[in-house]
């Protein structure tokens, strides 16, 4: 399967992990074992009042061999996603940030604006930047440009399962990179998962589709065969689409004329 | 006495409390936590030493599942 590289550091799976919707921490415990995930996200909230969260996750986030990757979840400014990483950084030890500043909370789209601007700012303070980004080739180049160690376009809004809307736009951000590009939200199944992979990114991030499906342990290991299935046929190389059946797969010599 | 919020919640407290004395008001917890006095980060070596002052704001803050 072979590693890649993500801020740094050689990792061999391309199924990075959210550990929001879970029900219990023994879910997260078996959905992290069967995905394989070896990088996973958390929220910073103010502590007390959350029975999903504090040292026990971290604990089996640990446990699991994963690396933890802070989100700044819920920020609107530059301002916000600042403090939320330095105190992430604080916190769990770690350069890391997925970076998320949204627009509102309807659509939970990134602002790109304030993104942008925000990236900056923690790049030059040291972090290792990962943003949500919009599915926009240009943002993509900008925040690239800015020094993230990644870019991670939506396919769909966060935790709608509508898939990759755009995936002219994904394929097109995939081919202008230099950093690893991670498909982060809007999957919904393993084939999106797979497509995404056969688009061109280096990986992909589930939460939701996981955390909240019928069988989370189970769809956990859906997205891990999605993404692998998709990484080894873009490794493969797919055949050219066609309008009719213009090579037939059988000779067409030596057919019978009865 | 002082007036202080801590997480967003008014507190009365003595003249001379520590940040540290205010965290251990509302979590026990040691590690993976982090604390932030007046919108920048204090890290968690000067919470014993730095006195609160009259309106402090402390956020305390630790992972949760998210993203």
């Amino acid at each position: 399967m072979g590693t890649w590289e993500l801020g740094g550091r050689q990792i061999t799976s391309r199924l990075i992990t959210g550990t929001g919707g879970a029900t219990s921490l023994d879910v997260m415990s078996k959905v992290l074992k069967s995905s394989g995930s070896q990088v996973t996200t958390v929220a910073m909230r103010r502590v007390g009042g959350y029975a999903l969260g504090g040292g026990s996750l971290l604990d089996i986030i640990r446990a699991a061999g994963a690396e933890i990757l802070p989100n700044t979840a819920g920020c609107h400014t530059a301002a916000e996603a600042l403090l939320t990483a330095r105190l992430a950084r604080e916190a769990l030890e770690t350069d890391w940030v997925k970076l998320e500043v949204v627009a509102d909370d309807i659509t939970l789209l990134p602002d790109p604006v304030e993104l942008l601007d925000t990236a900056r700012k923690l790049v030059a303070d040291g972090f290792t930047v990962l943003p949500y980004t919009n599915d926009d080739p240009v943002l993509a180049l900008h925040l690239e440009r800015a020094g993230c160690a990644a870019v991670m376009p939506l396919g769909a809004p966060i935790g709608s399962g509508l898939g990759i809307r755009n995936p002219h736009n994904i394929a097109m951000i995939c081919e202008q990179a230099s950093v690893p590009v991670i498909l982060d939200a809007g999957i919904g199944t393993a084939s999106d998962a797979a497509l995404a992979m056969e688009l061109g990114c280096d990986g992909v991030l589930v939460a939701s589709a996981i955390t909240r499906a019928a069988d989370p342990e189970a769809m956990a290991t859906a997205m891990r065969l999605g993404v692998e299935a998709g990484r080894a046929a873009r490794e493969a190389g797919r055949i050219e689409r066609r309008w009719h059946a213009a090579i037939p797969s059988s000779p067409v010599a030596g057919r019978i004329t009865p | 006495m002082m007036n202080v919020t801590i997480n967003g919640e008014p507190r009365e407290v003595p003249a001379g409390t520590t940040v540290e004395q205010l965290v251990r008001q509302v979590t026990s917890q040691d590690k993976g936590i982090a604390a932030a006095l007046n919108g920048e980060v204090l890290p968690h070596r000067a919470w014993s030493t730095h006195a609160l002052a009259d309106r402090d704001q402390v956020e305390v803050v630790t992972a949760v599942q998210g993203g």
